[in-house]
């Protein structure tokens, strides 16, 4: 009867172990030594936690939910969950013939809600979506310790994204530098080189501090490696920066550019300097204001797409107020640019104050639709905006689109004859008067267009072209008279050349730097980076 | 043989000129510190402090217009760049007038009140003798004078002219704003000088005090006006005309344009220098928004409402564009941009010999003389008004400009 008993019982075991076999190691039951730290102290139980979440698994996840929602507790050396009146082993998840009345329940503190907080993000690491996994893997590499490492292995194996895969790495690095073992430390200073987070160089600074005699880091190699890697990140945030200066320079020389083309247009044709171009800017900037608050009104749906559906009434709104000033008064004034000049100044006076009165002087509020909205981040701390990157697109579309009308339309020809010489042109049938207010209407739309671009990323408000004719006159002047490449060049030059300056020497100091170029500049060539050729006896 | 020089100078002006100056200097220097000073206030020729205040600025505005016309009206270049030299100059007197707070200011310290706060212990180095009041002189216009000459030298070297200067002088005072607006640069930031307590011990706001700057306002205006007449029809003036009108030609002629505009240039800022220096004390403010360009453009509307090119004619016009602006902006705040907006367009467009040409215009119609006398800077059509520079394409406009002429005769 015994053997026969005994043979039984082998069985009886045997089959159980196949059965959590088969049932894989989800239905497995916790390692008993796992929960044992939840009779002991804060501590213990904090200890407990972090185990479960590297441990993971659907049995660990599930104690950890009982713990957050102050359903675990303990009775002698048992650890269980309530549910309702059924009380479960946490281990094994079987029912307990205890009453939830007796069962002790763990009380939770802002401690053990932090340890549980990491806890899950060390669960959905292992687990979760892409974003979720990325997230977590950041919120544990900030307190990364020992104990994570075995986590950050097993999530290594099993990832696949570079993005996830470069935290694991350099969080496992960051724990390993304090690391006991040299030759691990040796391997996590090289590997922290491929960090470009200034924080990182920070935790390598620490290794390179020299204390009295005795170094911060005893190893030599480990040192010489840290060094390498605090160059490496250094390039690369460097790289990073530059990017960023360059990439803001751009989108100040598309702004302008914008403001500059139509302006080029409007001195290359008529020779006079349009001091009201600012507004016409303003003008475009506010049209833009009245789609959006159309499309508020009426088609709410619709609201991400204002910006588009307001540029041809950018466009219209600011050429129409060029043709009434070229109309009204300009034309008057053909052969007197200094008195141009002064008309214009007191035209750009006059719509200044009328929007005022219109519109009101506060500023007025556009909001960027959601696509031009956020960013893409290069580096820690340098971001690229959406609605920048959109501006330069724009400026390309609208640089193309007056590249095309001036060199392949019947107009545009006209525009050149004009530029080039006008008496010739008139005598050789080109109705010069009309060109005059076709071109002026074009540059004043260009400007409605820089207007709107404006509204994206500046302030709208009634004196807000105020700012751009000078910059936008040293543009022309820069690029030379009637010259498209020449206002290219010239606005994003000037454009880099400022951000830079501006990042050695703040804005202020940058724009008189850059003034006083433009004027020493002019010494040397009077005619621009891009001068026509030819031979007038005038000077 | 030559004629002695005061011979010239008082041949230079009419004797109209002379008594009307003379009227001028009885009024300002008898009559209105007479009404101002002896006269109780409640007799009704009684001058107000506010009114000799006003009239003292009005006459700092008048120097400045006529600076602006010797350089516009007679040289052709148009500056939009006066009100720095103007600023410059009363920055520098500035200096003196804060150095004569002493330890009056409200933290009670040896330094002007705005290095207190940011904690400076020493003055700037170029704070330096700004104790003295004939260093202070000497500044006021040295500072103007030195950086137009040498804006003006290299400008004028490379033959930069038309919108080009006038928009690159824009630049200049715009950058000069800039920097004056930042508080290291030393000159009070934002707030600029104000709070002057003396000027050579003596009360600032006292009305004999206020007197004495209207009446060394005027003086200036005066001698302003002397100077300038004997100026534009001396020889000099006479070359620089011909520069305006015809550049090429006189260079050809064998003349080197850049000294005689280096000259002119150079001297109309110094004057500028000089308002500024007397304005300051009688507004008891200064801060860079006096750099601003649209204070500079508002300069040149004075001398165009007047009259380019006629001494009386800038005179004239500050006058008038500066009493429209302090009973306007006081009666119709809202609408005064509007009207200074329209007085641009409607000058440049209906009046392009200003105030003065105007009244030729109809004395010369009662008269029924086809001859009329033709104001000094009527350039011949498509000449140097020519906005580019050297070697790019010139639009002639030349049939236009006669045609616009033509309507608004």
């Amino acid at each position: 009867m015994e053997p026969a008993m005994n043979r039984l019982l082998l069985r009886l075991v045997l089959f159980c172990a196949a059965l959590a076999c088969l049932a894989g190691p989800a239905r497995a039951a916790l390692d008993p030594a796992l929960l044992a730290g939840f009779h002991g102290d804060f501590s213990s139980r904090v200890a407990a936690i972090e185990a479960l979440g590297v441990a993971g698994g659907d049995d660990a996840r599930r104690v950890l939910a009982a713990l957050e929602e102050g359903n675990l507790g303990v009775v002698g050396e048992r650890v269980l969950i309530v549910d309702g009146d059924t009380v479960r082993d946490a281990a094994t998840g079987e029912a307990a013939e205890v009453a939830a009345a007796d069962v002790d329940l763990i009380t939770v503190n802002n401690r053990v809600r932090r340890a549980l907080s990491a806890a899950h993000a060390a669960l959905s690491l292992l687990a979760g979506e892409r974003g979720e996994r990325l997230a977590a893997a950041q919120n544990l590499s900030e307190n990364a310790s020992e104990t994570l490492l075995p986590l950050f292995e097993r999530a290594l194996a099993a990832e696949k994204d570079e993005a996830v895969r470069g935290v694991l790495t350099r969080a496992m690095a960051k724990v390993n530098l304090g690391a006991a073992n040299p030759a691990k430390r040796l391997q996590a200073a090289e590997a922290l080189g491929e960090s470009s987070d200034p924080a990182v160089k920070n935790m390598l600074a620490v290794l390179l501090q020299k204390n009295g005699d005795t170094w911060a880091e005893p190893d030599i190699a480990v040192r010489t490696a840290a060094e390498a890697s605090i160059a490496a990140i250094d390039r690369r945030v460097a790289t990073a920066q530059h990017i960023g200066t360059v990439f803001s320079g751009l989108s100040l020389g598309s702004i302008l550019l914008l403001a500059a083309l139509g302006l080029a247009i409007t001195y290359g044709v008529m020779g006079i300097i349009n001091m009201a171009h600012g507004e016409l800017l303003m003008v475009g900037a506010y049209a833009t204001f009245m789609v959006q608050t159309l499309f508020r009104s009426y088609l709410p749906g619709w609201l991400d797409w204002y910006v588009v559906a307001a540029i041809p009434v950018a466009f219209f709104a600011a050429a129409l107020v060029g043709v009434a000033m070229e109309r009204l008064v300009l034309r008057h004034l053909y052969g007197r640019p200094l008195e141009s000049l002064l008309a214009t100044w007191g035209l750009s006076l006059v719509l200044i104050q009328a929007m005022r009165i219109i519109v009101g002087p506060q500023n007025v509020e556009l909001a960027n639709p959601s696509w031009m909205s956020g960013g893409i981040e290069l580096a820690a701390g340098v971001v690229l905006p959406w609605n920048r990157i959109v501006i330069i697109g724009f400026a390309v579309f609208v640089l193309v689109l007056i590249w095309l009308t001036m060199q392949k339309t019947r107009l545009g020809m006209f525009v050149r004859a004009v530029t080039q010489n006008r008496p010739m042109a008139g005598c050789v049938g080109v109705p010069t008067a009309r060109v005059d207010t076709l071109a002026f209407a074009i540059g004043a739309g260009i400007a409605g267009l820089g207007g709107l671009a404006l509204s994206q990323i500046a302030n709208v408000g009634p004196a807000m072209g105020q700012g751009y004719i000078v910059d936008s006159f040293m543009v022309v002047v820069l690029g030379g008279v009637g010259q498209l490449a020449g206002a290219v060049w010239a606005a994003l030059g000037l454009g880099i050349v400022s951000k830079f300056l501006e990042g050695w020497a703040g804005a202020v100091i940058a724009k008189i730097l850059v003034l006083v170029f433009i004027i020493v500049f002019i010494q040397k060539r009077p005619q621009g980076i891009f001068a026509l050729k030819g031979r007038f006896a005038d000077s | 043989m030559r004629t002695p020089f005061t011979v010239r100078l008082i041949q230079s002006m009419p004797r109209g000129g002379w008594i009307a100056l003379a009227i001028f200097a009885l009024v300002a220097w008898v009559g209105i510190p007479f009404a101002h000073l002896a006269l109780p206030e409640s007799h009704p020729l009684h001058v107000s402090a506010y009114t000799v205040s006003l009239l003292g600025k009005i006459l700092c505005y008048m120097v400045v217009a006529v600076a602006m016309d010797l350089i516009w009206g007679y040289a052709g270049i148009l500056s939009l760049g006066h009100g720095l030299f103007f600023a410059l100059g009363g920055y520098a007197f500035g200096m003196y007038l804060m150095r004569q707070i002493g330890r009056d200011g409200s933290y009670g310290a040896d330094l002007p009140d705005f290095m207190v706060f940011l904690d400076w212990k020493e003055l700037p180095w170029y704070w330096g003798g700004s104790d003295s009041f004939a260093w202070a002189l000497f500044l006021a216009v040295a500072a103007p004078g030195l950086i137009a000459f040498v804006f003006g030298y290299f400008a004028f070297r490379s033959r930069i002219k038309g919108v080009y200067f006038s928009i690159i002088t824009q630049a200049l005072t715009y950058a000069a704003m800039l920097l004056f607006f930042r508080n290291e640069t030393g000159f009070g930031g934002n707030n600029g000088f104000t709070d002057f307590k003396r000027i050579l011990g003596y009360a600032i706001t006292s009305p004999e005090m206020r007197t004495l700057l209207f009446a060394l306002s005027a003086l200036l205006l005066m001698a302003c006006l002397v100077l300038g007449r004997y100026l534009v029809t001396s020889r000099f003036g006479r070359v620089l005309a011909a520069i305006r009108d015809a550049e090429s030609r006189v260079m050809f002629i064998g003349y080197n344009p850049l000294h005689y505009k280096l000259f002119m240039w150079t001297l109309s800022a110094m004057l500028c220098g000089l308002a500024g220096a007397l304005y300051v004390p009688q507004v008891g403010i200064i801060n860079p928004s006096e750099m601003s360009p649209a204070n500079s453009i508002e300069i040149a509307v004075w001398v165009a409402v007047g009259g380019r090119g006629t001494l009386v004619g800038a005179v004239l016009g500050a006058g008038i564009v500066n009493l429209l602006k302090s009973w306007a902006t006081v009666s119709f705040p809202e609408y005064w941009p509007f009207f200074l907006g329209f007085l641009f367009i409607a000058v440049t467009l209906y009046l392009p010999d200003g105030v003065v040409g105007l009244w030729r215009k109809l004395r010369a119609g009662r008269k029924a003389a086809p001859v009329a006398e033709q104001p000094l800077h009527t350039p011949p059509p498509g000449s140097t008004t020519d906005p580019l520079p050297e070697g790019a394409t010139a639009p002639q406009h030349a049939a236009p400009a006669t045609a616009a002429k033509g309507a608004a005769a």
